[in-house]
């Protein structure tokens, strides 16, 4: 694969951005910070199987204007991007967010808007090439209206439905949308928070993605034990969603 | 940020503020000591008091550079020792010094200057380490080296994190001729023997150390295995590397009583009957060979809620093997030993101010807590302090800090860079109240 990860300097971005170094994949990273993406690239220069450079731009998910020319930054460094991966997001508890309006605006617009921008940027430029893989990290927390992510998860929620159209529009043409759906996972950006049980490691994480991307699944839960949780939550009515605090 | 229950390896437990990211450089700011996986037995990786802000390093863990012709490394100090090995061995690297457990990080391994199977011939891991960058208790920072700020560097390794936060470490790995150990196994009758033999080996092997059963008395007192290894040369090793070993957990914690004399002794008597020839030449995989332990996750959880110390010391070459011997006699007849005890030859003092070794013989043994320890652990000090011996500062939970003081002649040099660098004293941990007197 020819992989952009945007995302890739930390967390699951990070961990997958490795995996598919020590593969022998061609990664390129985006992310906001050039220093912190230049400690990232020679992370993975000493990781990776072949030998070369890591390439990376600046895209940094609340400035729009900039995604086309990061995009070809990576074309080039690449030869052709065959792969895209997006886990960059924002997050902030529900107790952060309906405290600040301006902050649930960030949010949203960066979790949903901006990313479905720059997946139709991505998703243009693999169609035009005949096809390719988009995985993108959504969020189990999109699953289901739930009480203690309402606003986190509505943006998830609306990201998963168009990844879900996506897939449903473009397969035919070559396109393999991964709608990607995490539980709990131990990263910095849940650094604070109490893990509930069946908490992952990013690495973990990352194998699984990996090896739903090679399969081409258009959706994963990760750890699988999500998928179960999820069902049992789906299925709950809306009474008990009312009086129980998940 | 996390206000939580941070433990040590020896199930110590003290309420903290862990701070976890994988931006070392700004969650260092204004915080009192960093940690890594939390593999020190007593109270070094723990906060002072429950308000204070520990980082947490295991997410800083990226490589900044690796030279393929030299071995060398430039990396964050959450990087760790799964993961060096991990990626340098099957090209031929592997770090110049090990500690008994690969789950550890590289500033870890710096702080406790750890030292493995091959100290008598490569010291410790600062003797390999060429510079470090770190915040200050200032929150300033520096690169220091043995030739840039040289006494900040010096008490550093072995400094149990008391002089910075130390970001990133470069060092060099060692060229290993191929991803396999040759070992040599002997079955060794008493103490003195053992000594013998650990003095026969050091000149012919660059990795010995030995396993005592430290419940046997009288005649038998300190029989055990002595395992002296090397790097297998490629004409004996096998040519598939070796396969990654199944990772087992330790399912339950077991109940205080589960680990008692008794069953100490039947499991010690079992391990040194499981070595049926007198000795034996072998190809072993590097994670036997090195971590033994490290093949069951959570080993911590046999000696049940009540936790368990590790006592490490050295004993100076100079006291001989009757202070061996001594030593042996009196751990014996205290009590309270479990199946672990090991016997390392040590070479000579390094560089870092309160690095542990020093040439001589290296005794570590686990024991569970018990109302005795205290006692224990007071009886072996004085008796380490009259041969001229010291104990490890990554082991310990119940040195006094009178004791330590006795046995520490360098600690002055250590106060006078603590009071250039941390004037006052906002790096602390558990540890350095108890045995610095630092504000808790």
């Amino acid at each position: 694969m020819k992989a952009i990860v945007l995302g890739g300097t930390a967390g699951m971005g990070r961990a997958i951005a490795r995996r598919l170094a020590e593969r022998g994949d061609e990664v390129f990273l985006m992310g906001r910070d050039a220093g912190d993406l230049a400690r990232s690239a020679a992370d993975l220069e000493a990781r990776q199987a072949k030998n070369g450079r890591v390439g990376y731009a600046v895209c940094d998910l609340e400035k729009t204007d900039g995604f086309a020319a990061a995009l070809d930054e990576a074309d080039r460094a690449l030869g052709g991007f065959d792969t895209v991966v997006v886990t960059a997001a924002m997050f902030a508890t529900q107790e952060a967010l309906e405290a600040d309006v301006e902050l649930t605006r960030r949010l949203l617009t960066v979790n949903y808007t901006n990313t479905v921008v720059f997946c139709e940027h991505a998703r243009k430029r693999l169609l035009e090439r005949g096809g390719g893989r988009l995985t993108v990290f959504s969020s189990v927390a999109g699953d289901r209206g739930r009480k203690p992510v309402a606003l986190y998860g509505s943006s998830k929620a609306g990201l998963s439905h168009y990844l879900e159209s996506l897939d449903h529009k473009f397969h035919a043409k070559g396109l393999t949308v991964l709608c990607v759906k995490p539980g709990f996972v131990k990263t910095g950006m849940t650094a604070g928070l109490k893990p509930p049980p069946f908490a992952g490691e990013p690495d973990d994480v990352a194998k699984d993605v990996v090896r739903a991307m090679v399969a081409r699944k258009p959706l994963l839960y990760t750890p699988a034990i999500w998928a179960l949780v999820m069902l049992v939550i789906r299925w709950l009515p809306r009474f008990v969603m009312r009086r129980i605090g998940f | 940020m996390s206000e939580a229950i941070l433990a040590a390896w020896g199930r110590l437990s003290l309420p903290g503020v862990e701070l976890l990211g994988e931006d070392l450089e700004s969650l260092s700011r204004c915080t009192t000591l960093s940690r890594g996986m939390g593999r020190s037995y007593g109270d070094s990786s723990l906060p002072a008091r429950g308000t204070d802000r520990v980082v947490s390093t295991r997410l800083a863990n990226r490589i900044l550079a690796f030279d393929a012709r030299t071995g060398v490394v430039r990396a964050e100090a959450g990087l760790s020792l799964v993961e060096i090995n991990r990626l340098f061995m099957p090209r031929g690297f592997f770090p110049p010094v090990t500690p008994g457990t690969k789950f550890v990080t590289l500033g870890g391994m710096v702080a406790s200057d750890v030292h493995g199977k091959n100290h008598h011939r490569e010291g410790c891991f600062g003797a390999h380490v060429r510079s470090m960058r770190m915040r200050l208790a200032d929150d300033s920072i520096v690169t220091c080296s043995p030739t840039e700020h040289p006494d900040l560097f010096h008490a550093t390794i072995g400094g149990m994190g008391l002089l910075g936060h130390i970001l990133e470490v470069e060092f060099a790995l060692h060229r290993i001729p191929s991803p396999w150990i040759f070992m040599e196994s002997e079955r060794v009758h008493d103490i003195d023997e053992f000594l013998a033999a650990l003095g026969r080996a050091a000149p012919r092997w660059p990795m010995t150390m030995g396993w005592i059963d430290c419940l046997q008395r009288g005649r038998s007192m300190g029989r055990g295995i002595l395992m002296a290894g090397r790097w297998a040369e490629p004409h004996e090793a096998p040519k598939a590397p070796p396969r990654a070993a199944a990772e087992l957990t330790f399912p339950v914690e077991l109940p205080n009583w589960a680990l008692n004399p008794t069953t100490a002794s039947l499991f010690n008597m079992a391990y040194y009957w499981r070595h049926t020839q007198q000795r034996v030449e072998t190809i072993v995989a590097p994670e036997p060979f090195f971590y033994p332990l490290d093949a069951i996750l959570h080993w911590n959880r046999v000696y049940g809620p009540r936790g368990f110390t590790q006592y490490q010391c050295v004993l100076p070459r100079a006291a001989g093997p009757a202070a061996v011997r001594e030593f042996m006699d009196r751990l014996t007849s205290l009590g309270g030993a479990s199946p672990l005890c090991v016997i390392k030859d040590c070479g000579p003092e390094g560089e870092g101010l309160l690095s542990f070794p020093l040439e001589g013989t290296s005794i570590a043994v686990d024991m569970a807590i018990s109302p005795d320890i205290q006692r224990i652990v007071d009886r072996l000090n004085e008796f380490v302090i009259a041969a001229g011996g010291r104990i490890y500062l990554t082991k310990d939970r119940f040195t006094r800090p009178t004791h330590f003081r006795a046995m520490e002649p360098r600690l002055e040099r250590f106060f006078a860079a603590r009071e250039k660098w941390d004037p006052h004293r906002r790096l602390r941990s558990a540890q350095s109240v108890r045995l610095f007197g630092d504000r808790a």
